[in-house]
């Protein structure tokens, strides 16, 4: 991920969260690592939701190929206080939503649906760099002493 | 697959420990978690069924210190050894830096070790991965154990790319920062090597 495109995307998790009236917006690349966040989530232990979440969107893709489905787009999970609105992005990222009595289903699904359309655009951008690029410099600056420092017990 | 967070100086990788079932997997990740310091990990989790058995994974956020300012964070998760959760095991590899296999060092267990090996190598290729291009370690589990196959046989059966081996005994905890200190180390000189630096 770029910084630029990074600010873009937390940006609009950022804007996701106030349109739909969310409690929290997170998202998350589909093996389980966070990309972005927005909201509540102060409170949250981001790391673990990520990571089961991430699981949870890959059984249910397993589901799918069961079925010869296409993967299933969303899932939607309802709480006694916070619902769980979650979205595949571009095939490549998880969007998830949590919400409470102060938005709605029907809210929540309309704002997400505009968010994944410029987040797959992003995406895109982001795929079209890397393909053009060597490599993020942090890594290339990277040394044997630096990593060897790592493990110095 | 490592993702770089610019905005919040992290660099995370995932490592997965591979094997066969009661190999000592979950038993790494018990140890390493009991004996990092509170700062340096998250909670571990646990999928497993009522008999403690690993029904989808366990995860281990685990933070190693900082590189050139950014912290790197590896994120440990274990698959379920039993042959039949297969679906689940192809489902962890996804976007998987580096590969810990775990292997049970009694005599017993040679067959379950090689079907194991060849699940992994299998289930990599269906990833679109290869084995052989990605950081990947052995460790030779329960050395303890009175019925131990020999290094030289387990090896023999095992690790026919010489990759980096480890005798272990994952209950006490012999060999386990070993193993995990050169899968990080092979993941970050790999990255490094990825970019082309």
């Amino acid at each position: 991920m770029f910084p630029e495109e990074q600010r873009q995307i937390s940006s609009v998790c950022q804007r996701l969260h106030r349109d739909a009236n969310a409690k929290a917006v997170l998202l998350i690349g589909r093996d389980g690592q966070p990309i972005a966040e927005a909201g509540e989530v102060g409170e949250i232990d981001v790391t673990s939701l990520s990571s089961l979440t991430a699981g949870n969107v890959a059984a249910t893709g397993g589901i799918s190929k069961i079925l010869r489905e296409k993967d299933f787009t969303s899932q939607f999970h309802e709480g006694e206080k916070t619902h769980v609105h979650i979205t595949l992005v571009a095939g490549r990222a998880i969007l998830v939503v949590l919400f409470d009595e102060r938005s709605s289903l029907g809210l929540v699904r309309l704002r997400v649906r505009k968010a994944t359309e410029e987040m797959a655009r992003l995406f895109e951008q982001v795929a079209k760099k890397a393909a053009s690029s060597t490599g993020p410099s942090i890594l290339n600056e990277i040394t044997d002493a630096d990593i060897d420092k790592l493990f110095n017990d | 697959m490592s993702f770089i967070n610019y905005s919040s100086r992290e660099i995370n990788c995932k490592l997965v420990y591979y094997g066969p079932g009661l190999g000592g997997k979950t038993t790494n990740l018990q140890f390493i978690y009991a004996k990092t310091s509170p700062e340096a990990k998250g909670k571990m989790i646990s999928l497993a069924t009522e008999t403690e058995r690993t029904l989808f994974f366990d995860f281990l956020p685990l933070s190693l210190g900082e590189i050139r300012g950014f912290k790197t964070r590896f994120h440990l998760y274990t698959v379920p050894g039993q042959v039949f959760y297969d679906a689940s095991r192809k489902l962890i590899l996804k976007g998987v830096d580096g590969v810990v296999f775990v292997a049970d060092s009694q005599i017993e267990r040679m067959e379950a070790n090689i079907e194991s090996m060849d699940n992994l190598r299998q289930n990599l290729i269906e990833q679109g991965y290869n084995l052989d291009k990605l950081p990947f370690v052995i460790q030779y589990n329960k050395r303890d154990l009175s019925n131990a196959a020999s290094v030289a046989e387990l090896h023999a059966q095992l690790n026919p790319t010489r990759v980096l081996e480890f005798e272990a005994r994952a209950t006490t905890g012999v060999g386990v920062f070993e193993t995990l200190k050169a899968i990080a180390k092979a993941v970050l000189t790999e990255l490094r090597r990825g970019s082309g630096g």
